[in-house]
């Protein structure tokens, strides 16, 4: 459960989330949706701890994310965009590797990179070391390692940047066992069919602020747009241009 | 401490399956030195060698008018060779570098000489030529002792004692010994080692901090449940082993080389047994977490593995610098210097190649102050570790 409240972030001069607010209950797949440069991965980053909001508060699972920022850290499973990996180490040494880090009991890390491994469906390719994987591989084996210690939120910025069809497919079908299995979900995107065809709940963000949080259909109600595009086009002008 | 470990254990297979972090750290580095080393050791044997025994060939025109000059020059091992046919042409046989000195009997020499009017002779050289200027000096040598021989032979004719002539007579007590004598050679060792040691370190700094940035894994490695100081501890601390391990393999190079140099030749015997080869490693350990944390600390603040690499560079010179301005002056170790890492350890390593005894209080301020250097830089890294800034 991921609760952001009125947060506000500046870097220098430019004010790139200006009082973003939204929840992201378990079990379901909340999508940030927004044109380039919204402020959604500046959101993610506050959510992920690795930037601290001016203003606002936000919690993972009711561990603030400035204050209790470890408690945070160990509820979230985190996919940043662009991630890399370590190109000497194999991608399983990658995987092994936050899952020492994430203190995972010594005798269990094996077990623990196999099933993800097997989960992921990363086989094939688990033993070779990670430099000239491709785009997909990469992705995979970054998603692995987020979710190496079994965090029950997990937060995946533009995950399917740079992925082929089948890859696309099959980090759908992930994110989907991810929310059966109960976790909640939050991914960003600027893809809106991506998001429509995955999402419970969509946040639409423009200009770092909310211009809609709604379901689809409530979406599509609000905005009076039957075709979702419309819809975004519609919302993202409501919070205009400065 | 779990975390520290995994982190560090990471680095050092990580960087250890880098060809090019191994290069440099356990290839480059500490082989560079003792190549150098050997190189300049090399040549300057060669050249004392050359000027105390090889012969020189001596361009003369005009031999004919100085019969006792040219043997006297000869029994001091100067070859005695034709020059340039016409008197006109010898400053531009030197000149093209044809000849490197040309020496001009005018044809008056043996009259003036008989007159006792000061006899005239002509030595043509280039003195920016390195060797014209060795030559001329060895013939001007020459050409004096000669001038000396016939002052006297003059005045005893004339029954005046020669002894007149030098009321003083200087008696040069050198008391260095061989080992300290090598100081002054082996005194630039102290830097090989230094290098050697940032060297090993170099890429490794790079890779875990601007590196680390520029493949975008930073962001997901500060996204764990660890605090960011332990990582970077790991991190230094791995830098470590590698800078530790190229620092033992620069000083064991040195001990070979110079098992094989001909340093007796040069008068020089420098104490570099297995035990200095031992006391200069722990001397220089603690400049390890110094240099660690240093090269750490600049590699943050670069935007990218280029800039690191180029403000690198330069951090691998500052440790030259108290060394530098120190041998410029010609300054005894005193107290004060003691406190200066790389000055500190330069000045101990010297005293023990000298075969000094070691002064004890010295040493203690090396190790403590350079350590409590290393400690402050390593805070500042982690005090940076924490800033957002560091995603860039």
């Amino acid at each position: 459960m991921i609760k952001v409240d009125g947060i506000h972030k500046s870097f220098g001069t430019v004010h790139a989330v200006r009082g973003v607010s939204f929840d992201a209950p378990d079990g379901k797949i909340t999508g940030l949706l927004g044109p380039n440069g919204a402020g959604k991965s500046t959101t993610l980053r506050v959510l992920y701890t690795v930037l601290k909001p001016d203003q606002g508060t936000a919690n993972i699972d009711g561990a603030d994310v400035v204050s209790d920022s470890l408690a945070a850290r160990r509820n979230i499973g985190a996919l940043p965009h662009g991630a890399g990996l370590y190109p000497h180490l194999t991608a399983r040494e990658n995987i092994a590797y936050y899952a020492n880090l994430c203190g995972i009991d010594k005798s269990e890390v094996d077990d623990r990179v196999s099933s993800i491994v097997k989960l992921l469906e990363i086989d094939a390719f688990a033993d070779r070391r990670t430099k000239g994987f491709s785009q997909g591989q990469r992705t995979k084996v970054s998603l692995a390692r987020a979710l190496v210690h079994d965090p029950q939120n997990v937060i995946l910025d533009e995950p399917t940047n740079g992925l082929d069809v089948m890859a696309t497919r099959s980090l759908r079908h992930l994110i989907l066992k991810l929310k059966d299995e109960g976790r909640c979900v939050l991914f960003s995107s600027h893809v809106m069919q991506e998001v429509a065809a995955l999402c419970d709940d969509i946040c639409i963000i423009a200009n770092g602020q909310v211009a809609i949080d709604d379901s689809i259909d409530g979406i599509r109600e609000r905005t009076g747009e039957d075709d979702l595009e419309e819809a975004f086009v519609c919302a993202t002008k409501m919070v205009g241009e400065e | 401490m779990r975390t520290l470990l995994t982190v560090f254990l990471k680095e050092v297979l990580d960087n250890f399956r880098d060809r090019r972090t191994l290069m440099s750290a356990l290839i480059m580095g500490p082989i560079f030195g003792p190549i150098l080393f050997a190189f300049m050791i090399n040549l300057s044997i060669d050249r004392a060698l050359d000027d105390a025994e090889s012969t020189m060939e001596l361009p003369v025109i005009g031999q004919e008018h100085a019969p006792n000059l040219i043997r006297f020059l000869e029994s001091r091992n100067i070859d005695i060779v034709d020059g340039p046919d016409d008197i006109n042409t010898a400053g531009d046989a030197v000149k093209s570098g044809e000849h490197d000195v040309v020496l001009v009997v005018p044809a008056g020499f043996g009259e003036q000489l008989a007159d006792t009017i000061p006899a005239k002779l002509e030595l043509y050289s280039d003195e920016a030529n390195s060797q014209g200027e060795k030559e001329a000096r060895r013939t001007r040598s020459a050409i004096r002792a000669y001038n000396q021989q016939l002052a006297m032979i003059r005045l005893s004719a004339r029954g005046v004692n020669p002894r007149l002539l030098s009321p003083i007579n200087i008696d040069e007590v050198d008391v260095s010994t061989p080992s300290g004598r090598s100081a002054m050679l082996l005194g630039m060792m102290s830097y090989f080692f230094i290098f050697a040691l940032l060297m090993g370190g170099m890429y490794l700094t790079i890779d875990t901090t601007a590196g680390e940035r520029e493949r975008g894994s930073l962001e997901p490695l500060l996204s764990l449940p660890v605090t960011r100081g332990q990582l970077i501890l790991g991190k230094i601390f791995a830098a470590c082993v590698f800078m530790a391990a190229s620092l033992m393999l620069s000083l064991i190079a040195f001990y070979v080389v110079l098992k094989f140099m001909p340093l007796e030749q040069l008068g020089i015997t420098p104490n570099f047994d297995l035990g200095v080869v031992a006391g200069a490693f722990f001397l220089l350990l603690p400049f390890i977490l110094l240099g660690a944390s240093l090269m750490t600390l600049v590699a943050s603040f670069t935007k990218s593995y280029k800039e690191a690499q180029t403000w690198l560079s330069a951090v691998l010179i500052a440790p030259t610098l108290p060394v530098l301005v120190v041998s410029i002056l010609t300054l005894r170790p005193q107290l004060e210097f003691m406190f200066i890492p790389s000055l500190s350890q330069h000045l101990i390593l010297v005293d023990m190649v000298k075969n000094e005894p070691l002064n004890g209080l010295h040493v203690l301020i090396s190790v403590v102050s350079t350590l409590v250097f290393g400690a402050l830089l390593t805070w500042a890294c982690a005090r940076l570790y924490r800033r957002e800034g560091l995603l860039g």
